[in-house]
């Protein structure tokens, strides 16, 4: 089996480094730090993961969808006014060890209701859609590295958004083919040396394979389903839990689309957190001590409506609610700026109206975990974000 | 072979089959247009994969629901074990698997490539997809009722059909969306769903900035109620062909105001909004755009955009006139591949050229082939029909190149060398594929590989076989 450093050298001598290595300084952020962004696809019922069963109309807009503090499926307090989900039992262990700071009533500046341009304002962070052609991530790993590029991972066939753009990001998926000797790799490599394309990803998967190869080491892993997250998030966890791994990394499960019934405490959402909830705990798991070092920022495009539809489930509201967990999260607390669910307070009379700004979140962690600078982040990752201030003391 | 009849067959079809760009060269956009028409019906390749209509498929599902619920109480009482239930699920699974696999076999052998083309483009416009199970066994009679018989049709009927297919009414939840003052809607306390209507506009109309609003969501959204699937469990009428039901009892009775206009309640009003919508100017830019992305470039010149757009309006909505002005445009023929193939388009241009499966192959072994196809096209990012949004796969060539997708087309490269029997003559092979599109580079490669199987792998995972 090959190493990266043997693969390193022996592409050295094909001459075909030169781009890897200005992406392969790996350790060049401060303190080692990992940062995960799991963007949910489908805009998640943020009422629905952070139920405000302490507000007087909950019970009553919420109707079949509403959570209760009592019986099988009882949500999980928080603060007596917030619980959670009763499927995030990991979120809420987390909480209670203050690594995970919870959102509400957030949402990108973006405030219509087509998923593809919320996903659109969400990951190229811009103010509308398609004000960027590139990811915020990508240009804050622009701004955190220079010379000293950070290795970045889109746990995916191909980047998302979030992370495309001049800073070179890799993409990695768990192993399902039988993998070609490596000599033949080096000939088609050399037909790729032309291709502005092809060339740089291809270059990039096979450094990124040779790597995933030591790391996923446990035989228990091989051919399980993709779709699963389970195997997606613990890799994800292992490689960044290496030393001379990737230390960003973008997960993006989609699935969180719920128009028809929906569920409460138990039913499609129930399950789709759940499995979020137990693949995330198994790349805490997988990352080790690096846990310590690590912050996970969990968003979505923007909220569902407050009120039930006519098929029991919600459809696309504004304001939604977000997570930031991990050992290196100042947590345990509740970020939201409650107005109340009287239809004069909802916005059109039907949604939660976002009173805070994910860039806000996203500058925090990205400031105090990254260390990308102030001007970075009001310039050139979010452009025309002058006013939106990160919140501090976010991250320990 | 003429470098235009190479790009014929490849920017516009599905790659060259041996003697397909001799063929295109003399003219190759005569070539192209002797293709467009209702585009081909796929045979079943699967064993006991019959293709049924979909009236036949709502039947179907009916019976499958029932034997399941029979089945489940069954176990209960422990009459039945877990098999019996797998073995229903199986049949029914294995309807799924012969029309995809009906599809794929099609793309491999067609001599209608470019019609081909055109059914994925539009299968994929309208967004339908195995994300959503109910909607699954009707995908492959969506594309073969809605899509085929339209390729070069009114896109209006396109539309209109699409809006009306079970596959549609239940992957945007329609079938669920009740007029809150309707006869059902008064009785049961159940109301809209937004998310057909929305989608209509926003992705298979007007696009996102077409001009609309919330209210005109909701409007749409009225319109569609009682647009349903013809099943009702204990109903004794024969079920429709095309397997749709205007439920009046589910209709919201009042009048609605789309955009400025009045559409009187009922089917037919609806059918009238969602015609406007379809000849609406925003749309003709809309489906210009995308259109202009799917077969001439990532980044459409405003040049191509207005000439599309302008043929759609003048001929309103004309399909064929679209594709026909699409091969006219002056960048249709232009050097240099612009377009990284889908996994799709990939797989299905490497079968072609190495023709698979072979004449002569046994069932068995030719059947394996294009399961196998499948199963790698879903591991490459993109398996058809079941697109992750109801924006279906997109089309620019960044979605398909990321490096883990580009490892995995080279590997499977590889492996597709090794298991096909080597060509007699690579080089051939090479040229009757790529014919004046192949490099230099990739020419050497070929002659320089250490094996037929390698010639063949390095052919296939080239940088001009991955584009188009």
């Amino acid at each position: 089996m090959i190493d990266r450093r043997s693969l390193l050298s022996s592409m050295a001598a094909l001459g075909l480094t030169s781009t890897l290595t200005t992406n392969a300084a790996f350790a060049a952020v401060p303190g080692d730090r990992r940062l995960v962004v799991v963007i949910l696809r489908g805009a998640l019922d943020g009422l629905a993961a952070v139920p405000a069963y302490g507000d007087p109309d909950y019970a009553s807009l919420r109707g079949s969808l509403a959570l209760s503090k009592t019986g099988a499926n009882a949500l999980l307090d928080l603060d007596g006014f917030f619980g959670l989900h009763p499927a995030l039992v990991n979120f809420k262990a987390y909480y209670d060890a203050k690594q995970l700071a919870v959102f509400h009533n957030v949402c990108t500046p973006y405030r219509d209701r087509s998923h593809f341009d919320g996903q659109n304002v969400l990951e190229g962070g811009g103010l509308t859609p398609n004000m960027m052609h590139d990811g915020w991530l990508n240009r804050a790993l622009v701004a955190m590295g220079g010379k000293k590029g950070v290795e970045a991972l889109a746990v995916a066939p191909t980047p998302p958004l979030v992370l495309s753009g001049k800073a070179r990001a890799s993409s990695w998926m768990p192993d399902t083919l039988p993998e070609p000797d490596d000599a033949y790799f080096t000939r088609v490599a050399a037909l790729y040396g032309n291709d502005k394309l092809l060339g740089p990803s291809l270059q990039s998967a096979m450094a990124l394979r040779a790597q995933s190869k030591s790391a996923m080491d446990d035989p228990s892993n091989k051919n399980k389903p993709k779709a699963d997250l389970m195997p997606l998030f613990q890799g994800a966890g292992r490689l960044l839990a290496m030393q001379d791994g990737p230390r960003i990394a973008v997960l993006d499960p989609s699935g969180w689309d719920t128009h028809v019934n929906e569920g409460a405490g138990d039913g499609q959402l129930a399950r789709r957190l759940s499995t979020l909830d137990s693949a995330i705990d198994a790349m805490k798991i997988a990352l080790g001590p690096a846990w310590k070092q690590t912050v996970v920022v969990v968003a979505t495009e923007f909220g569902r409506t407050v009120k039930v539809n006519g098929s029991l489930g919600t459809d696309h509201g504004t304001g939604g609610a977000a997570f930031v967990l991990g050992g290196a999260v100042s947590g345990g607390a509740i970020h939201a700026e409650w107005v109340g669910l009287k239809p004069d307070a909802l916005k059109d009379g039907r949604d939660l109206p976002a009173r805070s700004d994910l860039r806000s979140l996203f500058k925090s962690v990205l400031a105090e975990h990254m260390g990308v600078s102030r001007a970075a982040l009001n310039g050139s990752v979010f452009p025309d974000s002058g006013t939106v201030k990160p919140i501090k003391g976010l991250v320990a | 072979m003429s470098l235009e009849g190479a790009l014929a067959v490849h920017r516009f079809g599905l790659g060259a089959r041996a003697g397909e760009i001799a063929s295109a060269s003399n003219d190759p956009k005569a070539w192209l247009l002797a293709q467009l028409g209702p585009a081909d019906q796929p045979t079943p390749v699967l064993p006991g994969s019959a293709l049924l209509r979909t009236g036949q498929v709502v039947a179907d599902e009916r019976e499958f629901h029932a034997q399941e619920k029979l089945l489940r109480a069954q176990r209960k009482n422990g009459q039945v074990d877990d098999e019996a239930l797998k073995a229903l699920n199986k049949t029914r699974y294995d309807k799924i698997q012969g029309e995809l696999a009906a599809r794929f076999a099609l793309g491999f052998k067609t001599e209608r490539p470019f019609a081909e083309r055109l059914v994925w483009f539009w299968t994929n416009h309208f967004g339908v997809s195995s994300a959503n199970g109910d909607c699954t066994p009707y995908l492959g009679s969506f594309e073969r009722e809605v899509i085929r018989p339209n390729i070069a049709g009114k896109f209006e009927t396109m539309v209109v059909a699409a809006m009306r297919h079970p596959a549609m009414l239940y992957y945007l939840n329609n079938v669920q969306s009740i007029g809150p003052n309707s006869p059902v809607g008064l009785r049961s306390k159940r109301g809209l769903n937004e998310n057909l209507g929305r989608e209509l506009m926003e992705l298979f109309t007007l696009g996102v900035d077409g001009g609309y609003t919330q209210s005109d969501v909701i409007a749409m959204a009225k319109l569609l109620t009682g647009f349903g699937v013809d099943n009702d469990g204990n109903d004794t009428h024969p079920i429709s062909d095309d397997g749709f039901r205007f439920y009046a009892n589910r209709h919201e009775p009042s009048d609605v105001v789309l955009r400025g206009k009045t559409y009187k309640s009922g089917e037919e009003g609806t059918i009238a909004a969602i015609t406007d919508l379809a000849r609406d100017p925003s749309t003709a830019h809309h489906i210009a755009v995308k259109f202009a992305t799917a077969f001439l470039s990532d980044k459409p010149t405003p040049g191509m955009i207005r000439r599309l757009e302008e043929n759609f309006k003048q001929t309103g909505g004309d399909l064929r006139a679209l594709a026909e002005t699409a091969i006219s445009d002056p960048h249709a023929f232009a050097p240099g591949l612009v377009k990284v193939r889908s996994p799709v388009e990939y797989v299905t241009a490497a079968y072609r050229l190495l023709d698979i499966p072979k004449a002569g192959m046994k069932p068995d072994q030719a059947t394996g082939l294009v399961r196998s196809a499948m199963g790698v096209t879903r591991l490459m990012g993109e398996f058809p029909m079941s697109a992750p949004s109801p924006k279906g796969w997109p089309l620019e060539s960044d979605a398909w190149s990321g490096p883990d997708a580009v490892l995995t087309r080279i590997e499977w490269a590889r492996q597709i060398g090794q298991r096909i029997p080597p060509a007699a003559d690579v080089v051939a092979l090479a040229a009757q594929g790529l014919g004046p599109l192949m490099s230099e580079m990739t020419s050497t490669g070929i002659l320089r590989a250490s094996s037929k199987a390698e010639a063949v792998a390095l052919l296939i995972a080239s940088p001009e076989f991955q584009r188009r």
